[in-house]
């Protein structure tokens, strides 16, 4: 096992012979054979050259893993190793033969060696040799440099600060690059950098105008004014948002089981508003962990507090709530640390860490910042109702001014509906004098089918008794109702003898009233069926509703002659206790009869035991009732109406007309019109997106849960705190306080954090070179690769922070530096001397992201869309793609027009099935925190450049604007392709071959025209009519093999 | 991304001398871009190009029965559980053990719902749901009835069975073996995976990361063959190019990508022009191997597959077809297994579905000479509980069945046991790990020295916790273990 050169760079020097198209293949980063030949550098740096070997070889047993540790040896401290008060040391300073390490580690005898022979561990002789030197120089111990302070700096005015950066730049690079023996690189071409700076910073290429206006431009403040300008594009911010939504793992889907949709576009947008308006980087922080917590916390903190909610979700059936709590808050962990602090904490999850002086206890005490996070392990019932927890609504601008629009003109309306007329009130004693009254009546037989005892009380209520039944039927017989009886109404009354006081006699209280039967018995003994048209209730069950075909506990399955089926009826549960009343309307046609006997039926025949009624009333109306209007009066106007007109308060008086003017005939239009307004309100409304947010609820308890099972409750309860190996001024004695997420936030962004700003400065440099100066971006712990350039990371984190971690400063400084202007292409020495370009004596070169290959096809045809944010787009994506997708099975439906050309950060970003095209160039599935994406290569980026139907119809569109812009001639033509493609002109060999092809492909076509209508109906893009069809689709041949170049998909 | 020394050295000077400096070098100067590169139409090797065993196996087949094939109905058989059936489940089975759809819910012995019978020599023990496989083929294959892995659900337990963990972004084992030895065809992916989808079990979803190449290059992700609309995404020229005019286009490519780099100098350019290669020979290459019609007319009917008709035995056949070309991962997900009710029916019928193709498939690669140095893998996510769900089974973690056939696994065999009541592995107990680490011993690797750096960490396929090749399974540690 050996150290990559990656991680070791110094002194790194071979001479290799360069042997052009040789396969390389799959080698990776592999360690090349000629490692031997390296020589040792000239001092020996713990660090640098010490800490790799002894990581990578002994940590696993001798590092901060306190149950793994052996022999209670640990090799990452300075006692460990030189020996404190509790032991002595295994390494002598000065004596490389005298130490037990040196011992170990270069023994031949197979019990002695170390790392054992069976860990498959193994020091190479390089490794020997350097630690001998180190210990021969004095065995010289350094703190792991990235838990180290920063290097603290000299103030710097703020007016001078970006050229004072940028000169340190150059010194600092040119220090170490003479050290190496290499010299500067020679400046970037004015073409080739200014493309490299449009990519860098928008992701999207010049136009031709403005490569040919920068090039002549002589001014000196030519490029500034263009780096100026390019950061202050709106296209900076979705540049940066690409970068920022990795490492959040900001998706459009939940990505477990069903990975259903989910809403978050607006917390996209508030990343790429936030990079675009400057917003400082330790306030973007703290917005993103704990902006719910703000004072009153505004719209934009709420949306930013979403970046907690953006983990992944389930809402299969099956899932154990307590589990996925787990799973959801430990990822939470993992992300925090990912992101902001570069370390891989997720390893303590399980075990301490084994090279960072990580604990289990340290990774549960983080998660417990998390732990009032309302949320649910089982997002049951998501799938189909889209409810992953708390959100908000986040109208756009234009939406909200239509809402404001629907909320005037309601207010309007209401205005109308609210104000008294005189015809109004004259309409209204119209109608009270034409009220119904009410008549109780006192039964004058009841028989109860279970032979429950039935007794009238004073106020001629039924109250019944006696064991509670199954289901029950009460047959009551009433004597000589008047003619022209309108309505029959059955109170229900609560009563103490009652369980939960009633009015049904189930334990809580409710009842179930499956069916109410009238009969009428005319003087002559015949009897006739009483038909009920119509009822209402004061109040209808709508819980435990299961499969009622009423969706509700409805009063009309009272009426319906249980053609639902007999159990159903009408129930009150939540409202037990309280009195309530259901009035049945007698059918219009049969109202005029004679005065006569009644007999009335109340079945209740719910299957669920002892859900019959406790007491109850009978009463009768003979009065006409509105048409339209709810029979049910509220109690209190039934209150009011009780009261003499004359005697009426002028608040009741108020209130009985603002109920009369509710369903006042005279009205009805206004209503319906309010109705239309509410309506168009709420349907604008329904398309107002959503996004998740935090809500900060009462902190669950969090254990350590031993060797990560969720199950093992044996754990200790940890409350929130901080990573004790990692010492931030101001946070010494932070753990007598109780803490929350904002203080989580407050010590991220301490200015005295040793991780932050060298995470962040680490990764912004490998945004501008292609390659960061620790190289390994996701882990700057002890496995990571100590800096190439310490001192220069210290001066750029040290920078930012002094900035007011003023992210725009950061990178204008970085691009002002000559560093960054040098050329990408190098000689062969340099080249030789320097193969991994860790001393900078040239520029990174890197394909692009697969976001921005697409940006740049279209950017090239001029198909894109560049409107900013905004909801996901569904581009064409090939049918069927989505085939093992379920609950629900889904097909992607592309969208139409706009939608289809908009950037690649805006494409919908489906979980499990990420958009093929994006996948194949290497886009993550972003399931967890991504902070290096892989750069491949493959046959399958080949395939989406050739056939993907967005580069064809990409294609299409740029042969017709070549064709009607690039001039006359076939060369002129090319070479204006070559412009907008690659920014610059076409060679001649280059023309010569698009010739070529172009005279095939009009042989082609001329000979098929049908094959030329057929290119010409890829992609939604019509033809244009004034083009020939086989010219256009000769000139596509031409121009898809431009956009399939590799330079045209390259930042040089 | 560091390698073990002494397998990097040995991959590296395997090659001639003169091209060591030279492909070190284009590495070096490609820094992070990883390429599968091509040159001369030949394959790249992958990164173990000396192995550390004598491989016994050169392609893995693995048919995925995917939604938790319940283990009760067709391999594990158990008279005790009928004898139960109806009974309460005894609690000393279930206590604090992981419980899904059957959370809260009393827990009742459900029988078995199919006739077992010993077949072959071997009399192996197999139900009779499945006559064609185990009339034609027990004495090929080596059932182990004592699996057991650590997630519950579909999801996490797919992962966990193709990555080694639950937590995403690792590389599927297919990913991991292409890495690590490389393709043999130059035509096709090196990992083909196809999906064919049943009539009788809940449809459960499968998410591509489930080939994905996690933290390893895109070029060792799988790639996905599928049965209807292009076989590979975007392989098909567009609409309105003729192959001509593709070619055409693809020969401008290269012609430009040439002329560039005379100024530019990016050895990245050099494999772009050989996957723009690749790719061209693709769109030949995967449409004539996915039609099945050159297929003999007895062959056809071996399998029961008609051509486009997208069935698991469809899928087989293009599975054999893909073998014989060199592609070294192939895994075909059967979506039809999840049985939480009318366990009866739907078992037998999706068993029906599968086979026809599977016995078909083994009787094939024998014929063929191919099954000595092609493993084929058959199994779930996971195994179906002893406990009544209805009249179906839930899911279940703690014992289930896989069988294995051809590329050094001892045909005929039976190995490891769970306990009377099909419930927990208890005889020689095999996890997820060991299984995996007992393929790649067969492939000539030895798991614990077979990682790539990731976050710091040697990431491995087989995880931190400890796993060994199963060596009963293939024929002791003593024939195995020769270096190569």
């Amino acid at each position: 096992m050996s150290v990559s050169p990656i991680s070791n760079p110094t002194g790194f020097r071979r001479s290799l012979v360069l042997i052009a198209g040789l396969a390389v293949c799959g080698s990776l980063r592999t360690t090349p054979a000629a490692e031997p030949e390296r020589p040792l550098p000239e001092t020996v740096r713990f660090n640098r050259d010490i800490r790799p070997i002894l990581s990578d070889n002994c940590f696993y047993c001798h590092g901060p893993d306190k149950n793994r540790r052996e022999a209670e040896l640990r090799l990452d401290t300075e006692a460990g190793l030189l020996g404190g008060e509790a032991r002595k040391g295994v390494v002598r300073p000065g004596e490389p033969q005298a130490g037990e390490l040196m011992k170990r580690v270069a023994s031949a005898d197979p019990d002695l060696k170390m790392p054992p022979p069976d860990s498959g561990k193994n020091l190479s002789e390089r490794d020997l040799a350097m630690l001998r030197k180190w210990i021969e120089q004095g065995a010289k111990f350094e703190g792991h440099w990235a838990f180290r302070p920063v290097a603290s700096i000299e103030k710097t005015p703020s007016e001078t600060r970006v050229s004072s950066l940028s000169n340190s730049i150059d010194t600092l690079v040119g220090n170490a690059r003479k050290a190496n023996g290499l010299s500067k690189g020679k400046p970037a071409d004015a073409r080739t950098l200014l493309r490299r700076l449009h990519f860098d910073l928008t992701g999207l290429p010049p136009e031709p105008v403005e490569v040919e206006a920068f090039l002549t431009d002589s001014s000196p403040s030519a490029y500034e004014k263009k780096v100026d300008a390019l950061l202050a594009s709106p296209h900076f911010g979705e540049r940066m948002a690409m970068w920022w939504l990795d490492l959040v793992r900001y998706a459009d889907s939940v990505g477990y089981h069903g990975d259903q949709d989910v809403s978050v576009s607006p917390f996209r947008q508030y990343v790429i508003e936030s990079f675009n308006a400057g917003k400082p980087f330790d306030v973007f922080t703290r917005e993103q962990i704990a902006g719910d917590l703000a004072d009153q916390p505004t719209l934009q903190q709420r949306i930013a507090s979403g970046y907690n909610r953006l983990g992944m979700m389930s809402a299969e059936g099956g899932v154990q709530d307590r589990e996925y709590l787990a799973k959801y808050i430990a990822e939470r962990v993992r992300n925090v640390s990912g992101t902001w602090l570069g370390v891989t904490m997720g390893c303590a999850e399980c075990h301490d860490h084994k090279f960072d002086p990580f604990t289990t206890r340290d990774f549960y005490r983080m998660e417990a910042f998390f732990a009032d996070i309302k949320e649910r392990g089982l997002y049951s019932g998501a799938n189909s109702d889209g409810n992953w927890g708390p959100s908000v609504r986040v109208p756009t601008p234009e939406q909200q001014e239509k809402l404001n629009e629907f909320d005037r003109r309601i207010a309007e309306t209401k205005t109308i509906l609210n104000t008294a007329t005189p015809e109004l009130a004259e309409a209204q004693s119209r109608w009270e004098a034409a009220l119904p009254r009410w008549t109780n009546l006192a039964p004058a037989e009841i028989v109860t089918d279970s032979g429950s005892a039935a007794k009238i009380l004073e106020d001629l209520s039924v109250l019944v008794s006696g064991s509670v039944p199954v289901t029950d039927e009460y047959r009551l017989k009433f004597a000589s109702l008047p003619a022209g009886v309108t309505a029959i109404r059955l109170e229900v009354l609560p009563d103490d003898s009652l369980p939960n006081k009633g009015p049904g006699r189930a334990g809580n209280g409710n009842f179930v009233l499956t069916e109410i039967v009238a009969e009428r018995s005319n003087a002559e003994g015949g009897k006739s069926p009483v038909k009920f048209s119509n009822a209402f209730a004061t109040f209808e069950q709508t819980g435990a509703v299961g499969k009622n075909p009423y969706g509700k506990w409805a009063v009309a399955a009272a009426i319906d002659g249980d053609e639902k089926g007999p159990g159903w009826g009408w129930a009150i549960m939540e409202k037990a206790g309280s009195a309530q009343s259901a009035i049945f309307l007698v059918d219009p046609a049969a109202k005029k009869q004679e005065a006569a006997d009644w007999s009335i039926v109340l079945k209740q025949k719910h299957d669920n035991a002892g859900h019959t009624i406790g007491r109850f009333r009978i009463s009768y109306a003979t009065g006409s009732f509105e048409p339209g209007a709810s029979p049910i009066v509220p109690a209190a106007i039934e209150a009011i109406l009780a009261i003499e007109p004359g005697k009426r308060t002028g608040p009741q008086q108020d209130e009985l007309a603002a109920y009369f003017r509710s369903f006042a005939p005279q009205l009805k239009a206004t209503r319906d019109h309010l109705a239309e307004i509410e309506k168009a309100r709420a349907e604008l409304d329904k398309t107002v997106p959503r996004t998740l947010v935090t809500e900060s609820v009462m902190p669950r308890m969090v254990r350590v849960l031993p060797r990560g099972n969720w199950m093992d409750e044996s754990g200790e309860p940890v409350k929130p705190g901080f990573p004790s190996a990692l010492k931030v001024s101001g946070f010494e004695s932070a753990d007598d306080r109780k803490l929350d997420r904002r203080d989580l936030a407050a010590w991220i962004v301490s200015k005295d954090h040793p991780l932050t700003a060298r995470v962040f400065v680490n990764r912004i440099w490998k945004l501008l070179f292609g390659e960061a100066i620790s190289r390994k971006v996701d882990d700057l712990g002890a496995q990571g690769s100590p800096p190439t350039h310490p001192e220069l990371l210290d001066e750029l984190a040290a920078r930012f922070v002094e900035s007011g971690w003023n992210v725009k400063g950061l990178i204008k400084s970085i691009l002002m530096s000559e560093t960054y202007r040098q050329s990408s292409q190098a000689t062969q020495e340099v080249i030789e001397a320097d193969p991994y370009n860790f001393w900078l004596a040239r520029q990174g070169r890197f394909r692009l992201d697969a976001e921005l290959v697409r940006d740049n096809a279209l950017a090239i045809s001029q198909l894109l869309v560049g409107r900013i944010g905004g909801p996901s787009v569904k581009p064409y994506q090939p049918p069927g793609y989505w085939a093992y997708l379920n609950f629900p099975t889904r097909e992607w439906q592309a969208d139409k027009g706009d939608s289809l050309y908009r950037r690649g950060l805006y494409t919908h970003w489906q979980r499990q099935y990420l958009h093929p095209s994006l996948l194949a160039f290497d886009a993550p599935s972003r399931e967890e925190c991504t902070a290096d994406r892989a750069r491949s290569n493959t046959p399958l980026q080949s395939l989406v450049l050739l056939n993907d139907p967005t580069y064809v119809e990409a294609a299409r569109a740029f042969a017709e604007l070549t064709i009607r812009n690039g001039g006359t001639t076939a060369a002129d033509r090319i070479d204006f392709a070559f412009r907008r493609a690659v920014s610059r002109p076409a060679r001649t060999q280059e023309i010569k071959i698009l010739e070529r092809l172009l005279e095939t492909a009009r042989a082609e076509y001329a000979a098929k025209p049908e094959m030329a209508t057929a290119l010409g109906k890829v992609g939604e893009r019509a033809m244009p009519a004034d083009i020939d069809a086989s010219t256009l689709a000769a000139w596509t041949a031409v121009t898809r093999a431009i956009l399939n170049l590799h330079e045209t998909i390259t930042r040089y | 991304m560091n390698f073990p020394e002494s397998i990097a050295r040995r991959s590296f000077l395997k090659r001639n001398g003169v091209a060591l400096g030279a492909m070190a070098l284009q590495s070096l100067i490609a820094g992070s871009s990883h390429s599968a590169g091509v040159s001369n139409g030949r394959r790249a090797d992958g990164v173990l190009a000396s192995l550390h065993y004598r491989p016994r196996a050169k392609r893995i087949i693995w048919l995925y029965m995917a939604g938790g094939m319940t283990h009760l109905e067709t391999f594990d058989h158990k008279p005790t559980l009928a004898k139960l059936h109806g009974e309460p489940m005894p609690e000393s089975f279930t206590k604090g053990q992981q419980i899904a759809q059957l959370q809260g819910q009393q827990l009742k012995c459900f029988g078995p719902q199919h006739a077992f019978r010993q077949w072959g020599q071997s009399g192996q023990s197999i139900s009779e749901i499945w006559p064609q496989l185990a009339s034609r083929c027990a004495d090929d294959i080596c059932i182990v009835r004592s699996l057991h892995t650590e997630a519950i659900n579909h999801d996490p337990a797919h992962t966990f069975m193709n990555t080694g963990s639950m937590i995403s972004g690792r590389p599927a084992m297919g990913s991991w073996l292409l890495y690590g030895l490389g393709a043999e065809s130059e035509n096709l992916p090196g990992f083909v995976v196809m999906v064919s989808t049943g009539k009788f079990g809940q449809k459960q979803p499968i998410a591509a990361r489930q080939w994905h190449s996690g933290f390893l290059p895109g070029q060792y992700q799988g790639v996905e063959f599928r049965s209807t609309g292009d076989p590979v995404l975007y392989v098909r020229s567009p609409q309105g190019v003729s192959p001509t005019l593709q070619a055409g286009v693809v020969d401008s490519v290269k012609a430009l990508n040439t002329v560039a780099d005379e100024s530019l100098h990016d050895p990245e350019i050099a494999t772009r022009i050989s996957q723009y290669e690749l790719a061209f020979r693709m769109q030949t290459s995967v449409p004539e191997l996915m039609d099945s019609r050159s297929e003999p007319e007895h062959i056809r009917k071996l399998y029961g597959a008609e051509p486009g008709d997208g069935s698991f035995a469809s899928n087989c056949l293009a599975a054999r077809r893909l073998a014989e070309r060199g592609v070294r991962f192939i895994q075909l997900y059967h979506r039809d297994w999840d049985h939480h009710g009318a366990v009866k029916e739907h078992s037998a019928g999706t068993a029906r579905e599968v086979d026809q193709g599977v016995a078909a498939l083994l009787t094939d690669l024998k014929q063929r000479g191919m099954l000595e140095d092609t493993i084929v893998v058959f199994g779930s996510e996971f195994g179906r509980t002893p406990m009544a769900q209805g009249n179906g089974r839930d899911h279940h973690i703690a014992g289930f069945t896989m069988w294995f056939a051809g590329g050094g696994f001892t045909p005929g065999m039976s190995y490891g046991a769970t306990d009377e009541l099909g419930y927990r592995a208890v005889e020689k107990p095999v996890s997820v790990h060991d299984i995996h680490a007992t393929l790649l011993h067969l492939m000539g690797i030895d798991h614990t020295r077979f990682s790539v750096k990731f976050q710091g960490l040697d990431a491995r396929l087989t995880g931190v916790e400890p796993a060994e090749p199963v060596f009963d399974l293939i024929g002791g540690r003593k024939v195995s273990n020769e270096s190569a």
